[in-house]
């Protein structure tokens, strides 16, 4: 019966840069101590990425891990893994003191691609978006004009953004009219 | 008359005609005039009606600093108010309408103030208004709304037809002000390697030098502008911005520029306007310098203009304002006026100079030409009304018996030059008095502090207070040094480039022209055009015995209209000094603020209009509420469903079918909005008897329980259904509302006071979808979804009793189910993926089709509780309410030690008998009672009013019992059960309720629990 659905379904924008809904993405909050090995080889383990410091992400073939707070992680993993990731974790962390949480579908997740994306996260996002300042690997926590967002680069130039699954509409919204092809800055 | 000259106009286009209308008339310019130089060079000389007077009034000035051109600007939706004819381009088809006056500019009925002028002195509102009181709401505040005031508001109907937005920029250096001194600044930070910012807010670059000539580095300061700006676009960590202007300095080098994309060309697509909001190590603000008029009677009359000015709508526009001028000054600038207007072909027919001695070699060379100059002499009077007509001349140290008049059509005049400060001054950079030049300029010692102390404003140029080309040049390279420098580059040194101009002799202040004018002269001497305030004004206030300059300011309105004062400011501050018999820096200036210029509220607004006003959080169900009719509330940012509205219904009619259909049949809610908090940790039931009020460390793995979460104060600030999901792990429910806020709530307990604490918390609010599914059939729906899925989790009694939750399947949904009931019926809420949300949610629409369903909203939602006397978080609480009002004394734990709020239930307030107690409440009459009414007692309070017993706190139409049913607070209510008390409505009747229990409907609660 499940057929689940990502926020948006799919929706795209194109104009200074494109917009699109990424789909379904698996994403677990990780609440632990970063430094303990432990963590770190059950972090490893589900996403084939090393924990990263604070403000990056580690990215693998299979998923990634991004820094959150002093002892909170991001961990990306396939939608249809999440559940058994879930419960390996917990079962490694086994004696820990841990949280491992599900949160793949509380989230919009958006692809932000072309060459004015970064123009686009600079009229909503109070972040330095010049290339020498914010470069692939980053991932920033931070404000979306009115909402709550984060967003890192990868290698291949293409920034995600993670929001509130209930602002979803809101965000793609914003990009798309951030995005509108006769508003380019010019500065980056 | 005014009219365009013929050989000059650096900045316009002559190939480019433009026509635009003014009052409905067709007018023509050229591509490069602002609206004023084209207004001037159609020989409009009066633009507008002074505020107060409804004086006629022209172009004064060239810059922002414009007090008089004011117009309302566009048509329709694109209309706007008090913009400056001096900073507006003009464009094909712009539509101006001058403003402050009726019937029309020409002749305007209230122009009989400026007659009346004797009488409306300073203060005079004040004074005439101020008895009988009642007077002034009813009478005297809407004829003074109605004669005072000058652009007309757009019409409300209407909603602006651009866009706008912001945008984040960080640089090390930001220089505000594309000038010789800015473009020298940001040259020589930029070579350093610091990523510089450099914003100017014309269309053009180079300030005032190219108008004012000199040569810099043996160029004409044009081509060395067009040189240095190659130069800088040329440097990959240098960004130029036109038509943008600084707009405000703030703390943390935080600093706004205002850019104005297609104010010049509208309708063109983009955003109007873009506010920057940059963040730059340094700042240096290289804003030049505005000039100042001088104070002599008649100094209003359209026509008479700042000198300076008066050369840029020659040099600039190829525009004159006059063909026959007098030239009237304190220092040697007002002779480059002359010398331009002379060289354009217009007869200068005096220039009257202050100074006994005048001025330097720019007098010998007006006198060169052949142009009268006389020192020692001032104007005594303007002639005109409308324009100007001549001047008469007196000796500036007399007390105005002019010596001669002479026929002029134009004045111009300079008191001297004002650095502008107000970016310096934004974030709280001092001035000192420059006693040389009779002028504030910022004071090097005490810039603005960023957060390490150190000055974070660098002032350059004439802004700086430089004197002179070479000066300011000089100064430009040194602040853009010093600037690189404090933001961590070493900086090249290099010489700065070398300049020309003549040599000046030292101005002369001039405060009153002429000096000992008499209360006659004074009182047509305009220090603020904008807001009408006369050198008599600031006397008369300093006579009063307003002595601080801030309450001067406050008295006569000096400096208070949009243009805060730019041309005013000193010359009001000067005369009150003097009136005072005080010095000008003991007396101070007024506090400078942003914006440097009025900025669009759009700008402000930037993305946030229309569907991105702001963000509304939407359920994965909330498309298919909005295509089943949903009236949508707002309950934080979030839309939930209030009814469900049929065709042919009303809204009270839905929540009616609702209500019954839920009771009779199977009710669906979309609760998916309730917080969701999962608390984690080997500290984690600890934790939670802190946190609410009853025991949640003993509640068994697969149960639920009720809880109440105080404040440390002991007010109710939460409930909700806590179930124990592991031996280490609790799931809390909080309110629709309560998420973010319980969620913070926690956190800031576990890190700030038992940081050593093992507890996790993570919300998980929008992870799940959640549906209650309500009534006698909500049983029968659910073991239908599992028969057509092939089986799924036992949802009967005997395998989920009331209060339980289990995890499974349901219709092939993985989904976690809890027996609770906020409605008395028989009740599960049921949890999902929040991607599975829609679907399930149409699953158990499809399904429950055989058994009557119904979508319900939230006024059902309050209704079925409120029958059951279920209190509502926001409705029978409001921040002052504690547990024992409620009648809650169960949730309240004995056995445990301490838990938030307990301590404050101990205080004596906390545990009066007198505190007023929930009770239910029924009219006699089986009428609603008004929401919020208050039931009165016997006797009357401290203020006559009479005592008040209680309030309503939730009120409803209940159709399942046919009448009104209520909550409320009462004092000594539980003991009072069957007395009939009084509320008295705001539509003049009184209701009558008896005061019973507050649970409505199946007391037993015999429904939930089958």
């Amino acid at each position: 019966m499940s057929d689940p659905v990502s926020a948006m379904s799919g929706a795209t924008f194109a104009g200074l840069a494109k917009v699109e809904d990424s789909g379904l993405q698996g994403m677990i909050t990780l609440r632990g101590d970063l430094a303990s090995a432990v963590l770190q080889a059950a972090v490893k383990a589900a996403t084939g990425a090393e924990v990263p410091v604070s403000g990056q992400v580690a990215l693998s073939d299979q998923g990634g891990v991004a820094w959150m707070s002093p002892d909170e992680l991001l961990l990306l993993v396939p939608y249809a893994e999440v559940d058994a990731k879930v419960s390996e974790l917990s079962e490694a962390l086994k004696g820990e003191h841990a949280l491992a949480v599900n949160v793949s579908d509380a989230r919009g997740v958006f692809r932000l691609s072309g060459e004015g994306a970064r123009e686009v996260l600079g009229k909503v996002c109070p972040v330095d978006m010049s290339a020498e300042a914010f470069k692939p690997g980053q991932f920033r926590r931070t404000r979306m004009a009115q909402v709550a967002a984060a967003f890192w680069l990868d290698h291949d130039g293409v920034f995600h953004i993670v929001c509130f699954r209930s602002v979803a509409a809101y965000v793609f919204n914003l990009l798309s009219a951030s995005a509108h092809p006769q508003s380019k800055v010019v500065v980056y | 008359m005014s009219t365009r000259l013929a050989n000059t106009g650096r900045l316009i286009d002559r190939s480019k005609q433009i026509e635009f209308t003014f009052n409905g008339k067709r007018m023509k310019g050229y591509a490069g005039d602002t609206l004023a130089s084209a207004l001037l060079a159609n020989d409009q000389m009066m633009v507008g009606r002074s505020f107060k007077y409804h004086r006629p009034r022209g172009v004064v000035a060239s810059g922002p600093e414009e007090p008089n051109a004011l117009v309302g600007l566009g048509t329709g939706d694109r209309f706007e108010p008090n913009q400056r004819a001096t900073t507006t381009e003009l464009f094909s088809g712009l539509s101006a309408q001058s403003q402050n006056h009726w019937p029309s500019l020409d002749f305007d009925v209230l122009a009989i103030n400026n007659k009346l002028s004797r009488f409306l002195t300073a203060g005079f509102y004040y004074k005439m208004f101020i008895h009988p009181r009642p007077l002034w709401k009813h009478v005297y505040e809407p004829i003074i709304r109605q004669s005072a005031g000058l652009g007309k508001a757009p019409d409300k109907e209407l909603k602006d037809a651009d866009t706008y937005e912001h945008f984040y920029f960080f640089a090390d250096v930001l220089v505000i002000g594309g000038g010789v001194a800015g473009l020298q600044a940001a040259k020589a930070a930029a070579e350093s390697g610091a990523k510089v910012l450099l914003i100017e807010q014309h269309n053009y670059w180079g300030g005032r030098a190219p108008v004012d000539g000199g040569t810099i580095d043996g160029m004409e300061p044009g081509a060395w502008v067009e040189k240095t700006l190659e130069e800088l676009r040329g440097m990959d960590n240098v960004t130029l911005r036109d038509r943008c202007m600084g707009a405000g300095v703030y703390d943390h080098g935080y600093a706004l520029g205002y850019e104005r994309l297609t104010d010049h060309a509208p309708g063109q697509g983009g955003p109007r306007h873009r506010l920057w909001r940059i963040r730059a190590s340094q700042i240096v603000t290289a804003t030049g310098a505005i000039e100042r008029p001088l104070s002599f009677a008649g100094n209003d009359i359209p026509g008479v203009m700042l000198a300076a000015s008066m050369r840029d709508y020659a040099v600039n526009w190829g525009v004159t304002p006059g063909q026959k001028v007098v030239v009237a000054t304190n220092n040697d600038d007002a002779y480059r006026t002359a010398i331009a207007l002379h060289g354009a072909g217009v007869e200068i027919v005096r220039v009257l100079d202050t100074r006994d001695s005048g001025g330097g070699a720019l007098m010998e060379e007006v006198r060169q030409l052949g142009i009268r100059v006389e020192c020692g002499r001032g104007i005594a009077k303007v002639k005109g009304t409308k324009r100007v007509t001549g001047v008469a001349i007196c000796a500036q140290n007399g007390e105005g018996g002019a010596q001669e008049e002479v026929a002029a059509d134009a004045v111009a005049m300079s008191g001297g030059w004002s650095p502008v400060v107000h970016l310096w001054s934004h974030c709280g950079g001092k001035l000192v008095w420059d006693q040389a030049h009779a002028n504030f300029r910022p004071d090097p010692e005490r810039p603005p502090l960023g957060a390490d102390g150190n000055g974070f404003v660098v002032a350059a140029g004439a802004a700086n207070g430089a004197s002179d080309l070479g000066a300011a040049l000089q100064d430009a390279q040194t602040a853009g040094e010093a600037a690189a420098n404090a933001a961590g580059f070493t900086p090249k040194t290099v010489n700065a480039p070398a300049a020309e101009a003549p040599v000046e002799t030292p101005m002369q202040p001039v405060w009153l022209m002429p000096a000992k004018a008499d209360i006659k002269l004074r009182m047509k001497s305009w220090l603020d055009y904008q807001n009408d305030v006369k050198v008599s004004d600031v006397q008369l206030a300093a006579q009063e015995g307003f002595e601080s300059v801030e309450h001067t300011k406050r008295y006569t309105t000096l400096g208070m209209a949009t243009d805060q004062g730019k041309l005013s400011n000193i010359n009001g501050l000067a005369i009150l000094a003097d009136s005072l018999g005080s010095e000008i820096p003991q007396v101070g200036t007024t506090t400078f603020r942003p914006p440097y210029h009025p900025i669009s509220m759009g700008a402000i607004g930037g993305e946030a209009r229309g569907e991105i006003f702001q963000p509304l959080r939407k359920t994965p169900m909330y498309e298919w509420h909005d295509s089943n009719g949903s009236d949508w509330e707002p309950v934080g940012q979030w839309r939930r469903p209030f009814a469900y509205v049929r065709s042919g219904e009303t809204l009270h009619d839905a929540v009616n079918r609702e209500v019954k259909n839920t009771r009779e049949n199977l009710g669906l809610l979309d609760a998916s909005t309730l917080g969701k908090l999962v608390v984690k940790g080997p500290d984690a039931g600890k934790f939670l008897d802190m946190m609410y009020t009853n025991m949640m460390s003993t509640l068994k793995i697969g149960k639920c329980r009720y809880g109440l979460m105080c404040s440390e104060n002991g007010f109710l600030i939460d409930d909700g259904v806590v179930a124990r999901i592991d031996e280490d792990t609790w799931l809390c429910h909080t309110t629709t509302g309560g998420a973010e806020r319980i969620h913070g709530h926690m956190e800031e307990w576990l890190q700030t006071e038992w940081w050593d604490w093992k507890v996790y918390v993570a919300n998980v609010t929008e992870q799940l979808a959640q549906v209650a599914v309500v009534g006698p059939n909500a049983r029968k729906v659910l073991e239908k979804l599992n028969e057509k899925a092939g089986g799924g989790m036992d949802v009967s009694k005997e395998a989920l009793p009331f209060m339980e939750w289990r995890d499974g399947e349901i219709g092939g949904f993985k989904a976690r189910a809890y027996r609770i009931s906020f409605s008395g019926e028989l009740s599960y809420e049921i949890a999902v993926a929040a991607s599975d949300g829609l679907a399930f949610w149409t699953a158990l629409m499809e399904a429950g089709q055989e058994f009557g369903v119904m979508p319900y909203g939230t006024e059902c939602l309050h209704i079925l509780r409120a029958e059951k006397g279920f209190i509502m978080i926001g409705d029978e609480t409001d921040g002052t309410v504690i547990p024992q009002d409620l009648g809650l004394h169960w949730a309240l734990s004995k056995k445990k030690e301490d838990f938030l709020g307990k301590r404050a239930h101990s205080r004596s307030h906390m545990a009066d008998p007198d505190r007023w107690q929930l009770v239910g409440l029924e009219t006699v009459d089986g009428s609603v009672l008004p929401d919020g009414a208050y039931a009165v007692g016997n006797g009357v309070n401290a203020n006559g009013q009479k005592n008040t017993i209680g309030r309503v706190t939730s009120t409803y139409y209940s159709s399942n019992l046919g009448r009104g049913i209520a909550m409320g607070l009462v004092k000594h209510g539980p003991k009072r059960m069957g007395e009939v008390i009084d509320f008295p409505g705001t539509d003049g009747k009184i209701y009558k309720a008896k005061i019973v229990d507050q649970v409505f409907y199946d007391k037993e609660g015999e429904k939930q629990n089958v």
